[in-house]
C-alpha cells in the first residue's frame, strides 16, 4: 500500500518538475527581471488599451528567458478585460517563416482573414498588409483593432530579401494606419547592425536587454526555487520534507554548482542539469541526493571526443598517435596517409613488433574510418584530383585529449603508451 | 542483469522482454527509460545519442519503442533527400495518410508545423510522441533552419513530442553559428571485448555446442579485434568463416576440444580474410565459393584491386613507367638518369635527405607532356617514331585513370599530367618488361 502511495507521489513530483524543466512552464513570478517586465507590460498596454503604436526588441543570450518574459507579460496583459477583448496576436518565427511570402500567408492565416483575401492578387507587400489591416477595422470605421506582432528569431527576418516584412511592419508602427505593436526577440546583441538604414530609421530603437548577472548565492537560490514543489501539492507532508531538504547546503553539491555557474548562468543549462537529476528519482529513491547531482554534472561535462576515442580499435589509435607525432615535429602542418603510415612503420621497426604489421589497404580502411568519424578532416575539398593516400588532412584532436584518452583506453599495450609519451621528451631535449 | 530495467510506468514482463533483447545495453536502456518517464508525462524536447556505429543506438530505440508500444516515427536521414519526405513520414506515422496528403508540393517547414498543429489540436497526444532520426549528421547539409527548428519542435507545435537524434559524429560539430536549443547528450559506449564475445556467441549454430562456438569467436576476436571493433562486420566475418572452422571436425580429423589444431587450421584462413573480404576485395559469395574448393585449386585470389592490372600494350607500359619517373623525380635529376654522358649532380648540403620532402610521401607532381616524351624516348630501348598512336595511348591511359590530367581542358599545346599509380603497381609493370625502375628513382639513390 505504501509503495503504491509513494509511487503515486513520485509520479506527481515528476509531473510537476518535468513541466517546469521540459515544457518551460510559466512561473507565477519571474525573478530578477522585474524592471524589464514592467517596461514591456506598460508598452504593450499602451498599444492594446490606448491604441498607440510601438516597436521594441528583446535582446539576450540563448536561455536567458526572453520568450518566458514575453509570455508572462502577455498573461498579465490579458487579465485586463479590454485588452483581452480587442487585442489580436500574430506569432511569427524566423525558423519557420523563411520567406516574406510565407510570412504574409501566415499573418493572413493567424488573423483569420483567408476568406476575406480570397484569391486577390496584390501589387506589393505593402498593399497586401494595408488591406489586411483595413479589414480589421471595427464596425464603426473609427479605429482598427490593435495587433501585436511577435517575431521570434528576429535576426533571421533581417536576412530576407530587401527586409520587406520588417520595413512594412515598422512603417505601419510609425504611421497612424492602425495600432500595431512589433516585438522582436533575438539572441544577437548586434541585431541593429543587421537592419538596413531605412528599416532602422523606422524602428523606435527601444531595446530590452536580458543580461542578468546573478551572483553565486542568487544562483543557489534559483536552484532551490526550481527544485521546490509548489504549495498546492496534494501531500503537504511530503512537500514539506522535499522543500526542506538540505541538498543545496551540501559542500560537494555547492562545488558542482559553482562549476556550472562558472561556465554558464542561464536557465536552460540549469534545466538540463536538473532534468538529468530528476531522471534518477524513482519509487525506490524518492528524493534527489548529492550523488545524483554529481553524476548529472559529470554527464554534462563529459568530453564527447574522448568518449569516441575510447571506442577506436588499436590500429586506429596507433594511427592517431602517429598523427600526433607528425603534428609535434612539423608544428601542425597537414599530413597524408603515406606520411602517417611511414611514421607508424618507424614505431614498428623500433619495437620489432610484428603484431601490428598490417598491409597498406587495411591501414587505409582504418584511416577512412577516422575520416568518417570526422576526427580528421581534409584540408580542402578538391578531392577529385589527388589520390586518396596523398590527400592532405588535419587532425581535429588536441594533444591533451589524446593523452587523456590513452590513459582511459581499455587494455592499452604498454609499448603503444610509451610510444605516445616518447616524443614529448625528445622534443624537450631538442629545444634545450 | 535484467533487474536493472525497472520503471513504474511500464509492465514488468514487457521490461523483462526488452532486457532480453538488449544484451549489454541495460544501463543505456535504463537511462533512456528514466528520461522518457511515464508515457503520459512530457520529456525533454530533444535528445542526442552518439556512439560508434553498430553500438546499438538504433536497435535499443527500436526495441524500446516497439515493445513498449509508444507512438513513434522513425526517419532515416539518408532516405530523406528532400525535407518533404521527412515531413510526410512523420505526419504519416502520427496522424495517418490524410494528414500527409495535406502537405503541398515542396512543403516548407511552416506548412509542416501548421498541419501538425491542426491535427494535434484534434487528436492531442495522450502519450509522448517520439521522432527518431537516424544518421542525423546529414541534417547539417540540409537547410540551415531545419536542425534548430527540429530541436525546438515541442515548443513550436505545442505538443508532447520528443526528437531523438542518433549519430556517430559528436554534437560539437552540429551546433549552428548563432546557437540553438541544446539537446540532452547521451553516449552509447563501445562494447568491450568481453561484451563482444557475449553478443557474438549468441549466434551459435544449432548443431554445435555453445562452448565450441565461443572458442571460435575467441579465435576470431584474437585476429580481428585490434583492427576492427564493429559488431556488424565481426558478425558477418563470423558467419562466413564458421564452415571452414568446422571442416576438420566434419572430416573427423579433430575433436571439439582440440582447440590448438582448430586454431592452426583457421588462423591463416582468417588472415587471408582480412586482406580480402574485410576490405571488400572479394564479395562474400566469392569467398564462400572459395571455401568449397580445395586449396590446390583456388590459386591466387583475384581481388577487386587486381582487376586494375589491365594488360597494357608494350609502349603503354613504358609510357606509364616514364610518367611515374616524371612524377616522382625532380626535374633537375633527369640529366643524371637519362643522358648517356652526364656530369655529376651536386649533392646538396644536407647529407641525409629531409624525410618530409621525400616525393613518395608527398605524392606525384605534375609534369608537362614534353618531359614525358623525353623520358619515354630515353627509356624505351628501340627507336620509336612519334606517331599519333603513341599520343592516343597517352589519352587512353588518362581514361583508365592511370594518369590524371592536371591542366585545363582548353589548354591544348602544353598539357600537364600526373601519374596516379602506386609503387607496387609500377614495380609489377616494370617487372613484366624487364625494366629496373628502382635504379631510376631519385628517392632510392
Amino acid at each position: 500500500m505504501i509503495i503504491c502511495i509513494i509511487g503515486f507521489i513520485d509520479v506527481q513530483v515528476q509531473d510537476i518538475l518535468r513541466e517546469r524543466f521540459c515544457r518551460q512552464q510559466l512561473p507565477d513570478r519571474l525573478e530578477g527581471v522585474e524592471a524589464q517586465h514592467k517596461h514591456l507590460l506598460e508598452l504593450l498596454k499602451r498599444t492594446a488599451v490606448h491604441g498607440e503604436s510601438n516597436s521594441v526588441l528583446i535582446v539576450g543570450p540563448r536561455g536567458a528567458g526572453k520568450t518566458m518574459l514575453l509570455k508572462c507579460v502577455l498573461r498579465d496583459l490579458l487579465e485586463e478585460k479590454e485588452a483581452q477583448k480587442n487585442l489580436l496576436q500574430v506569432h511569427l518565427n524566423g525558423l519557420l517563416q523563411t520567406d516574406d511570402r510565407i510570412a504574409l500567408k501566415e499573418i493572413t492565416r493567424q488573423l483569420h482573414l483567408e476568406n476575406v483575401v480570397g484569391d486577390k492578387v496584390f501589387g506589393s507587400f505593402a498593399e497586401n498588409l494595408a488591406f489586411l489591416l483595413e479589414a480589421l477595422k471595427k464596425g464603426d470605421r473609427s479605429s482598427s483593432r490593435p495587433v501585436l506582432f511577435v517575431l521570434d528569431e528576429f535576426d533571421l527576418f533581417a536576412h530576407h530579401k530587401n527586409q520587406t516584412l520588417l520595413y512594412n511592419l515598422f512603417d505601419v508602427s510609425q504611421s497612424a494606419q492602425a495600432p500595431v505593436a512589433v516585438v522582436g526577440i533575438t539572441c544577437r546583441l548586434d541585431v541593429l547592425e543587421l537592419l538596413e538604414k531605412r528599416v532602422k530609421s523606422r524602428f523606435s530603437h527601444r531595446q530590452i536587454h536580458l543580461l542578468s548577472n546573478p551572483t553565486f548565492p542568487q544562483y543557489l537560490e534559483r536552484v532551490r526555487t526550481q527544485l521546490s514543489l509548489p504549495d498546492r501539492f496534494p501531500d503537504q507532508e511530503f512537500c514539506q520534507d522535499w522543500n526542506d531538504g538540505t541538498l543545496c547546503e551540501d559542500k560537494s553539491v555547492q562545488d558542482v554548482l559553482q562549476k556550472h555557474f562558472n561556465s554558464s548562468k542561464d536557465f536552460r543549462s540549469l534545466h538540463m542539469l536538473l532534468m538529468l537529476c530528476l531522471s534518477r528519482v524513482s519509487v525506490s529513491r524518492p528524493a534527489i541526493r548529492p550523488a545524483d547531482l554529481l553524476e548529472a554534472s559529470r554527464l554534462c561535462f563529459t568530453d564527447s571526443k574522448a568518449n569516441m576515442l575510447h571506442g577506436l580499435s588499436i590500429l586506429e589509435l596507433c594511427l592517431i598517435i602517429a598523427m600526433k607525432h607528425l603534428n609535434d615535429v612539423y608544428e601542425g602542418e597537414p599530413f597524408n596517409l603515406q606520411m602517417v603510415h611511414n611514421e607508424f612503420k618507424k614505431f614498428l621497426q623500433r619495437k620489432s613488433n610484428s603484431m601490428y604489421n598490417f598491409e597498406q589497404p587495411v591501414i587505409m580502411k582504418a584511416f577512412e574510418h577516422l575520416q568518417q568519424l570526422e576526427l580528421i578532416r581534409p584540408v580542402d575539398s578538391t578531392a577529385a584530383k589527388t589520390q586518396r593516400e596523398y590527400q592532405l588532412m588535419r587532425l581535429m584532436l588536441d594533444h591533451s585529449q589524446i593523452m587523456e584518452a590513452l590513459q582511459k583506453y581499455p587494455q592499452c599495450p604498454t609499448d603503444v603508451k610509451q610510444w605516445a609519451m616518447s616524443s614529448t621528451e625528445l622534443k624537450e631535449t631538442f629545444w634545450m | 542483469m535484467t533487474k536493472m530495467l525497472q520503471h513504474s510506468g511500464y509492465e514488468e514482463e514487457r521490461l523483462q522482454r526488452v532486457a532480453e533483447l538488449l544484451p549489454c545495453r541495460e544501463v543505456q536502456a535504463g537511462m533512456l527509460l528514466s528520461l522518457m518517464g511515464q508515457p503520459q508525462q512530457c520529456s525533454y524536447p530533444s535528445i542526442f545519442i552518439y556512439g560508434h556505429r553498430a553500438s546499438g543506438k538504433s536497435h535499443v530505440m527500436q526495441v524500446l519503442l516497439k515493445e513498449l508500444e509508444l507512438p513513434h516515427a522513425t526517419v532515416s536521414c539518408v532516405e530523406c533527400v528532400s525535407v518533404a519526405l521527412l515531413f510526410e513520414q512523420v505526419l504519416l506515422s502520427f496522424f495517418g495518410c490524410d494528414a500527409a496528403s495535406l502537405l503541398p508540393r515542396s512543403p516548407s517547414l511552416s506548412d509542416f508545423v501548421r498541419i501538425y498543429r491542426q491535427h494535434c489540436s484534434q487528436t492531442p497526444a495522450k502519450q509522448t510522441r517520439y521522432i527518431v532520426m537516424e544518421k542525423a549528421e546529414l541534417l547539417r547539409d540540409t537547410d540551415a533552419n531545419l536542425l534548430p527548428a527540429l530541436l525546438r519542435l515541442q515548443e513550436l507545435v505545442d505538443d508532447n513530442v520528443t526528437i531523438i537524434l542518433l549519430s556517430e559524429i559528436v554534437w560539437d560539430k552540429f551546433r549552428p553559428n548563432t546557437g540553438c536549443f541544446e539537446p540532452l547528450l547521451l553516449h552509447f559506449p563501445d562494447y568491450s571485448k568481453g561484451e563482444l564475445q557475449q553478443i557474438l556467441s549468441q549466434d551459435k549454430h544449432p548443431s554445435y555446442s555453445a562452448e565450441f562456438y565461443s572458442s571460435y569467436i575467441n579465435i576470431l576476436l584474437g585476429v580481428f579485434y585490434s583492427v576492427c571493433r564493429d559488431l556488424r562486420e565481426l558478425r558477418h566475418l563470423a558467419a562466413l568463416n564458421f564452415s571452414k572452422f568446422c571442416e576438420p571436425l566434419a572430416e573427423g580429423k579433430v575433436k571439439e576440444t582440440d582447440t590448438h589444431k582448430l586454431w592452426r587450421n583457421i588462423e591463416p584462413h582468417l588472415k587471408k580474410a582480412m586482406q580480402t573480404v574485410y576490405l571488400r576485395e572479394v564479395s562474400s559469395l566469392q569467398w564462400e565459393q572459395l571455401q568449397q574448393m580445395e586449396e590446390r585449386e583456388c590459386g591466387a585470389l583475384r581481388g577487386l584491386s587486381a582487376h586494375t592490372h589491365v594488360e597494357l600494350p608494350y609502349y603503354s607500359k613504358f609510357l606509364l613507367i616514364a610518367a611515374y619517373l616524371a612524377s616522382y623525380n625532380p626535374a633537375r635529376t633527369d640529366k643524371r638518369f637519362f643522358l648517356k654522358h652526364h656530369g655529376k649532380i651536386r649533392k646538396t648540403n644536407f647529407l641525409k635527405k629531409n624525410e618530409k620532402t621525400s616525393n613518395h610521401l608527398l605524392g606525384p607532381k605534375p609534369f608537362p607532356l614534353d618531359r614525358l616524351l623525353a623520358i619515354f624516348y630515353s627509356v624505351v630501348d628501340s627507336r620509336v617514331a612519334p606517331t599519333a598512336s603513341i599520343f592516343s595511348q597517352i589519352s587512353s591511359l588518362v581514361t583508365l585513370q592511370l594518369l590524371t590530367k592536371v591542366s585545363h581542358d582548353d589548354q591544348l599545346d602544353a598539357p600537364k599530367y600526373k601519374c596516379a599509380v602506386s609503387m607496387d603497381f609500377i614495380c609489377a609493370i616494370s617487372r613484366t618488361v624487364n625494366f629496373e625502375i628502382i635504379k631510376y628513382l631519385y628517392d632510392f639513390l
